[in-house]
């Protein structure tokens, strides 16, 4: 085992896969001579040469629409979108296209890609660099959407996702890339996708929480139990969409409190789903209101006050002592 | 029914007036009048310190990442240069000389520079949009701004700026297309700085000139050396000029290079070789436009170094002012300011929820 960051445990998914896998072909802007601009895709290019690794133009609707004949042939394209904020470049071709060619072919062709694409605040990035728009992908049936939350993690969705017959957009935080270290295993190591997991058990309150927000929702559940001896289950969501609810209300029918937190804007959000389900199957067991702990409903400002938008540990605290004051 | 030869008539056309030691080719020499020669000079001059600064501003810490320009100052100032205060400004994000030459204060671009959106400063008598980070995008917007002009009846031409990567973008040819079909009094100015990001020139498109696109919308196409002011000041000029008298749009491509990485965040030695650079920083637009002044007997070394300290006084001020000005900035609450004409009820509960954050924040920091 390895000590390793995000970006490089994302790495070893990708070069892992394309060894086992002549179909896996990683695509982009800037992927191969520069090695992605995080580095991701670095040094895949030397391994595998510019015919599996392929420099494209500057043209996000290209790289996906071609993607998607390619996964109809037979390939397995991980397509990198520089930043998840100039994805609505492609939004139409995930829309009308990847997500329905299984349907539109009765079946005939399928369309087994991956888009990842950077996404979230919190590294001081220019405009556009820093939104948080999980749900627009989450909307869209056919579509799933997945976001790790570390290094492990990554690594083994990553080549879950690669494996995954149907298309699969892959949000990597920034803030996580380079944030900490993991032990991460040499070895191969998938990971389901459409299984949250408790990464703490607790009996008093439930945490739902995901990708970069994963980090201050820790942290604020070690101080809960720390200062107020109270014991947060905190559930990692992981798979975005297709959303699986059963820990989430079996965990809420254990606690009877619940909070959500994501850093995309609250409106329309994943948080919106994620308590309408437990309102559908654990209402009779809630004591509170579920609270949702997000970016508000407006554009992430420019960075000098994207840590005022972000939700921290201290507002997830915040939250969490309302609930349980109840 | 044989098969043969479309004649296609358009001709795209390459321009240069100054040479890269500077010499000028006197039969193309556009007519200038000496004050404007010198504002250019020193808007280029300045543009270039301006560059220099923020970039040990940036190395600093002082600001965050940005696209510096040196080396392309030619290729968009001397396109701006041609405009009304009027017309329209649609640029992408390296087009720092030609804002400051349609009146953007250097502070606003510190400040915005710093991650504030304050730093989006439209001087009121112009009508520019603020710079544009999705690659492309902004292409669209002159073709539509163009068209409500003509609209209007009145004579405002728009001119938008982007890259070479731009060209392979949708909206890019949307917006060329759009503008032909529509004959909108648009002016495409496309800076072909031979990179986008770490992608050279060659393995964005295959074409053999970015100019020659033009001919398949059914416009006027030109190539400039974009490091020759005097030629990007001509080529606009003409264009311009089509544009105002109701003959429809033009594309420039400007053929110029980036001396510097892509934004700060980049590092160009993954990807290319510092000859290239040599070979690049011998055609400097810079050099070249002084020794044209030089010769023409508007310049001297003595001018030239009290134009040095007047610009570098100017730009310390700036600085200063800039960062006097980051101090009163800040208050988080505004964050939720220009969202919607008026505020909706529940995004209005939002604020007043963040406001209970901020007390609750300030209360913890009293205890600690
Ligand atoms: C739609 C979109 N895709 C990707 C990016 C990331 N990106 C920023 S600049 C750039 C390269 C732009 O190249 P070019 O158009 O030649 O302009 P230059 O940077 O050379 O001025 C890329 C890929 C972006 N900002 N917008
Ligand atoms: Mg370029």
């Amino acid at each position: 085992m390895a000590k390793m960051t995000m970006v490089q445990a994302l790495n070893l998914a990708l070069r892992q896969e394309m060894e086992n896998d002549d179909s896996v072909v990683v695509l982009g802007e800037d992927v191969g001579v520069d090695g992605g601009v995080f580095r991701v895709t670095d040094g895949l290019i030397n391994q595998f040469g510019d015919q599996r690794v392929l420099d494209t133009p500057l043209a996000e609707s290209g790289i996906v629409g071609m993607s998607i004949g390619m996964a109809a042939y037979g390939l397995k394209p991980v397509c990198e979108i520089q930043f998840s904020g100039f994805a609505y470049q492609n939004f139409h071709q995930i829309e009308n296209h990847a997500a329905r060619l299984r349907w539109r072919s009765q079946g005939r062709y399928h369309v087994p890609m991956v888009l990842r694409t950077p996404y979230g605040g919190g590294v001081r990035a220019l405009e556009h660099h820093s939104e948080s728009r999980e749900a627009f992908w989450a909307h869209i049936p056919g579509i799933k959407m997945v976001i790790p939350s570390g290094p492990r993690n990554a690594r083994a969705l990553l080549m879950s996702a690669i494996r995954d017959p149907d298309p699969v957009v892959f949000y990597e935080a920034k803030a996580l890339y380079r944030a900490f270290r993991e032990e991460v295993p040499e070895e191969e190591e998938t990971m389901p996708i459409g299984e949250p997991q408790i990464v703490k058990e607790g009996k008093d309150l439930t945490i739902i929480s995901y990708g970069a927000m994963m980090r201050p929702t820790l942290e604020a559940a070690t101080e809960l139990k720390e200062k107020n001896g109270v014991e947060a289950e905190v559930i990692d969501l992981l798979t975005i969409s297709p959303l699986n609810e059963k820990i989430l209300v079996e965990s809420v029918k254990k606690t009877g409190r619940a909070i959500v937190i994501h850093e995309a804007p609250r409106s329309f959000g994943p948080g919106a789903e994620i308590v309408s389900r437990l309102m559908e199957k654990a209402f009779y067991y809630l004591e509170v209101p579920i609270e949702r702990v997000t970016g508000y409903d407006i554009v992430i400002p420019l960075f000098s006050r994207e840590k005022a938008y972000l939700p921290n540990a201290q507002r997830i605290l915040r939250s969490a002592r309302r609930t349980l004051a109840n | 029914m044989p098969r043969k030869k479309i004649n296609i008539s358009d001709k795209v056309e390459h321009l240069a007036i100054l040479n890269e030691k500077g010499d000028l080719d006197k039969k193309l020499e556009p007519e200038i009048v000496d004050d404007l020669l010198l504002k250019l000079h020193r808007t280029m001059f300045l543009a270039r310190k301006f560059d220099e600064r923020l970039l040990s501003l940036q190395r600093q810490g002082r600001i965050g990442t940005f696209p510096p320009i040196s080396g392309q100052e030619a290729a968009h100032l001397g396109a701006v240069a041609v405009l009304r205060p009027t017309d329209w400004m649609v640029p992408a994000f390296r087009e720092t000389a030609a804002e400051i030459w349609r009146g953007r204060s250097l502070e606003s671009i510190i400040i915005y520079n710093n991650g504030f959106n304050e730093g989006v400063d439209i001087p009121e008598d112009r009508y520019d949009f603020p710079i544009s980070v999705p690659v492309g995008s902004q292409v669209l917007h002159a073709v539509g701004l163009g068209w409500a002009a003509k609209y209007r009846q009145k004579d405002d031409v728009a001119m938008t700026f982007f890259g070479d990567g731009a060209t392979s973008e949708g909206d890019f040819h949307e917006g060329m297309n759009f503008a032909a079909v529509f004959q909108a009094p648009v002016v495409f100015i496309c800076q072909n700085n031979h990179w986008a990001i770490s992608i050279p020139l060659s393995k964005q498109t295959r074409s053999k000139t970015l100019a020659q696109k033009a001919v398949a919308y059914g416009m006027p196409g030109i190539q400039v050396d974009g490091n020759d002011i005097l030629a990007v000041f001509a080529a606009a000029q003409e264009a311009v000029d089509r544009a105002r008298s109701g003959g429809g749009p033009t594309f420039i491509e400007c053929v110029t290079y980036r001396l510097m990485m892509h934004t700060t965040a980049d590092d160009p030695k993954r990807y290319r070789t510092d000859k290239e650079v040599e070979r690049w920083k011998n055609r400097d637009p810079l050099p070249r436009f002084q020794k044209y002044l030089v010769g023409k007997g508007l310049l001297t070394e003595g001018t030239m170094a009290e134009i040095e300290s007047e610009v570098l006084q100017e730009i310390q001020e700036a600085v200063d002012r800039a960062e006097a000005q980051i101090k009163t900035l800040g208050n988080p609450l505004d964050m939720f300011e220009h969202a919607y004409a008026d505020m909706p009820p529940y995004l209005e509960e939002q604020k007043k929820e963040f406001e209970r954050e901020l007390a609750e924040i300030n209360k913890e920091g009293n205890h600690g």
